[in-house]
C-alpha cells in the first residue's frame, strides 16, 4: 500500500481525477450497476459544471470526431444548483472517493452564490471554479484575464473554507499570469487545460456541423498544447497543479507529472475506455516504481 | 414494467471476431463476447472498436462506435476447459452486428477477419418494451442498417410479430435473410419486394382492419422513423422508436447523443436508444442518425 496523497488537505488514494464534464457517475451507475462503485476509476470525482439556473445545453449535433480528438459543444446542461443539490449531490456523496463540485457563474454574484451553496454541504470536499465563461457584467471571459480572475476569486474566497481549485481556460493570453493572480488571492489549486476552441464543417453543406457552431477540442490532439501550458503554470505557482489534456496512458500521465503537475485528470479517454482512469493509474504506478527502482539502484 | 436493460460489466473488454459474412451490401460480424452477459435486450447496443489501428496513430477512427446487436445466441462452452454442461456460469454470448462501411469506423470494422480482436462495452441503453399484454398486434418495422435490432426483437416476439422491412436495393435487402420469420419487403428501386417505402406497407397494415391493438416497433433512418411516428400518431397507435445519434461514450458521460423530446433533451445512450414515439415532436432532428 502506497501512502495516501493529499490534495489541498484532502487525502486521496492516488493521483488520477476525471476532468469536469467527462463522467456522469449517476448515469454510469445506471449502465454498469454497483461494479462502478466497487471499482471506481478515479481517486477524486469532479462533477459536471453546475450553474445557478438549469440549462438544457446546446442544440445537437454536439459531437464531431477529429483526428485523435473530439470536438464537443455540449453547453453545460445541468439541473441548476437547487436541482443538483437536491437530486444529484446525495448520490454523488455515496461515491467511494472525495467529491469536487465544479461551478460556473455568469457574474461574480452568481459564482458567490454557487460557492456558498455547494460549499456548505458536507458531501463536497472541494470546489472547482470553471472560469471559461463570459462575465455578463464586464463582457470579459473571467479566466482570460489575470485581474478579472483575481477579482472573481477575491469575491468568493471568503464564502467558503473549502479548497478552491481554479480551472484555467487555455484561451487566456497568458495562463501562468492568470494562475499566479489566482494564487495571489487564495486559490488552493490550479487545474488545466480546458478544451480548445475548434470547428468542423458538415462535409455535404460546408456549414458548421455543431449545433452551436463551434465547440471545444479534447483528446490526444491537444496533449502537446496542454503539456506546455501545464509546465508553464507549474513553474509559476506553488499551489498544486492538476494537469489534463489528452492523457490516454500512464506514460502520458507521467509526462504531465514530469512537467510539474501534482495530479492528473482523464477525460476523453474515458469515452473510449470507461475504466481508463484506473488503467492509467496502474500504468503510472508501474512507471513510478521502475523509476524509484532505478534511483535506488543509482544510490547503492 | 421494469426497464428493459441488461446491465453491462464495468469497462471495455476484448472479444474475438468469430466470423464475418458478406450479406449483400452489408457485413455480418459475429463476436464471441465470453465475458459479457448472456441476455442483452433487443434494442440495446454495444460500443465497438477494433483492438488494432483504432485511435493509436493519431487519425480516425478514434472513438468507439455504437451498434445495436442484430442477433444473439449462446456462446457455447466456457473457456479454460471449465465444464459448461449444466453450468450456471455465465459464459457470455455470440453477438452478431450488421455493418455497412460508410465511414472510417465502419470501414475499419468491416476489414476485421476471424481471430481479430475488438473492444466491446455493453450491453448499453434501454431496449424495446415488449409487454405480455393480450390482444396486441405487433408490427416490427426496419429500414436499411436499422433492421439490426428488429432481427432480435423478432426473435423475441416470435411468430406473432409482423415484420416489414425497407431497403434501398436488392443488395441491401439481403439483410432480410437474418429473420426467422418471413418478412414483407419494400425496396426503393423495386428490385425485391414492393417498389415502395416500408412506411407505405405499415400504413396498409394499420388500415387493413386486422384484429388486435396495434403496437409498432421501428428502427431505421430518421426520415423513416419520422414517417412511422406521424403515421402512428394520426391513428393513435403506440410506437417505440430506436433512434440513433453520434455517441462518444455510450454510457452517459459525454452528453453528446441528445434527442429533443417533449421533456427536453434526453441522452439516447442512457434514456434510449428506444424512445416512446409519444415523447417526440419529431424523429427528424439535427444530428439524428449520425
Amino acid at each position: 500500500m502506497t501512502r495516501p496523497f493529499e490534495l489541498c488537505g484532502v487525502p486521496l488514494r492516488g493521483r488520477v481525477l476525471n476532468g469536469s464534464g467527462t463522467f456522469d457517475a449517476v448515469a454510469a451507475h445506471r449502465a454498469f450497476g454497483d461494479e462502478l462503485l466497487e471499482a471506481f476509476p478515479f481517486d477524486a470525482f469532479v462533477s459536471k459544471t453546475i450553474t445557478v439556473e438549469p440549462r438544457e445545453g446546446n442544440p445537437p449535433p454536439r459531437l464531431w470526431e477529429s483526428p485523435a480528438g473530439l470536438i464537443n459543444s455540449i453547453g453545460l446542461p445541468n439541473k441548476g444548483v437547487a436541482g443538483f443539490l437536491r437530486e444529484d449531490l446525495p448520490r454523488l456523496g455515496e461515491l467511494p472517493v472525495p467529491l469536487v463540485v465544479s461551478v460556473m457563474g455568469f457574474s461574480r454574484g452568481e459564482l458567490g452564490a454557487l460557492v456558498a451553496a455547494a460549499g456548505e454541504r458536507d458531501e463536497v470536499e472541494m470546489l472547482e471554479l470553471n472560469v471559461s465563461c463570459p462575465n455578463v457584467e464586464t463582457g470579459l471571459v473571467m479566466g482570460a484575464d489575470p485581474a478579472e480572475t483575481a477579482a472573481a476569486l477575491e469575491a468568493v474566497r471568503p464564502l467558503t473554507e473549502k479548497p478552491l481549485i481554479v480551472k484555467l481556460t487555455p484561451s487566456a493570453t497568458d495562463p501562468p499570469a492568470v494562475a499566479a493572480a489566482a494564487e495571489g488571492v487564495g486559490a488552493d489549486a490550479i487545474s488545466l487545460v480546458n478544451t480548445l476552441r475548434g470547428m468542423a464543417l458538415d462535409p455535404r453543406t460546408r456549414r458548421p456541423w455543431l449545433g452551436a457552431g463551434t465547440g471545444g477540442l479534447s483528446g490526444p490532439a491537444i496533449r502537446p498544447v496542454a503539456l506546455a501550458q501545464v509546465a508553464a503554470v507549474a513553474e509559476r505557482v506553488r499551489i498544486p497543479v492538476i494537469g489534463m489534456g489528452g492523457i490516454a496512458s500512464g506514460r502520458d500521465a507521467h509526462d504531465f507529472l514530469a512537467a510539474g503537475a501534482d495530479y492528473v485528470a482523464v477525460g476523453t479517454e474515458t469515452f473510449r475506455d470507461p475504466t481508463a482512469g484506473r488503467r492509467i493509474a496502474s500504468e503510472l504506478n508501474v512507471i513510478s516504481r521502475e523509476e524509484r527502482g532505478f534511483s535506488e539502484a543509482a544510490v547503492t | 414494467m421494469s426497464e428493459p436493460r441488461t446491465r453491462a460489466p464495468f469497462g471495455r473488454r476484448l472479444a474475438r471476431v468469430e466470423s464475418k459474412v458478406e450479406l449483400g451490401a452489408y457485413a455480418l460480424l459475429t463476436v464471441a463476447d465470453r465475458a459479457g452477459p448472456a441476455g442483452p435486450r433487443p434494442g440495446q447496443f454495444y460500443m465497438l472498436a477494433a483492438a488494432e489501428r483504432w485511435g493509436g496513430d493519431g487519425e480516425r477512427p478514434y472513438l468507439p462506435r455504437a451498434f445495436s446487436y442484430a442477433r444473439v445466441r449462446p456462446a457455447g462452452g466456457v473457456g479454460d476447459g471449465a465444464p459448461d454442461f449444466g453450468s450456471t456460469v455465465d459464459s457470455g454470448c455470440m453477438l452478431e452486428f450488421l455493418l455497412e462501411a460508410v465511414g472510417p469506423g465502419t470501414r475499419r470494422l468491416a476489414e476485421l477477419e476471424p481471430g481479430d480482436a475488438v473492444w466491446l462495452t455493453g450491453p448499453l441503453g434501454v431496449g424495446f418494451r415488449i409487454g405480455a399484454r393480450p390482444g396486441v398486434r405487433r408490427l416490427l418495422v426496419g429500414g436499411g442498417i436499422g433492421t439490426a435490432p428488429i432481427v432480435c426483437l423478432s426473435d423475441d416476439v416470435g411468430e406473432g410479430g409482423e415484420v416489414l422491412l425497407g431497403f434501398r436495393s436488392g443488395r441491401h435487402a439481403r439483410a432480410a435473410e437474418l429473420f426467422g420469420t418471413p418478412a414483407d419487403l419494400a425496396t426503393d428501386d423495386g428490385s425485391v419486394g414492393r417498389h415502395a417505402l416500408v412506411t407505405e406497407l405499415l400504413r396498409e397494415r394499420l388500415d387493413d382492419g386486422g384484429s388486435g391493438t396495434p403496437e409498432v416497433y421501428a428502427c431505421g433512418p430518421p426520415p423513416m422513423l419520422e414517417a412511422v411516428r406521424a403515421i402512428c400518431a394520426e391513428r393513435d397507435v403506440g410506437a417505440q422508436l430506436a433512434l440513433e445519434s453520434g455517441m462518444a461514450c455510450g454510457f452517459g458521460a459525454c452528453f453528446g447523443c441528445v434527442a429533443p423530446t417533449r421533456r427536453g433533451y434526453v441522452r439516447l445512450c442512457v434514456d434510449g436508444p428506444v424512445l416512446d414515439a409519444s415523447d417526440l415532436d419529431t424523429a427528424l432532428f439535427a444530428g439524428a442518425g449520425h
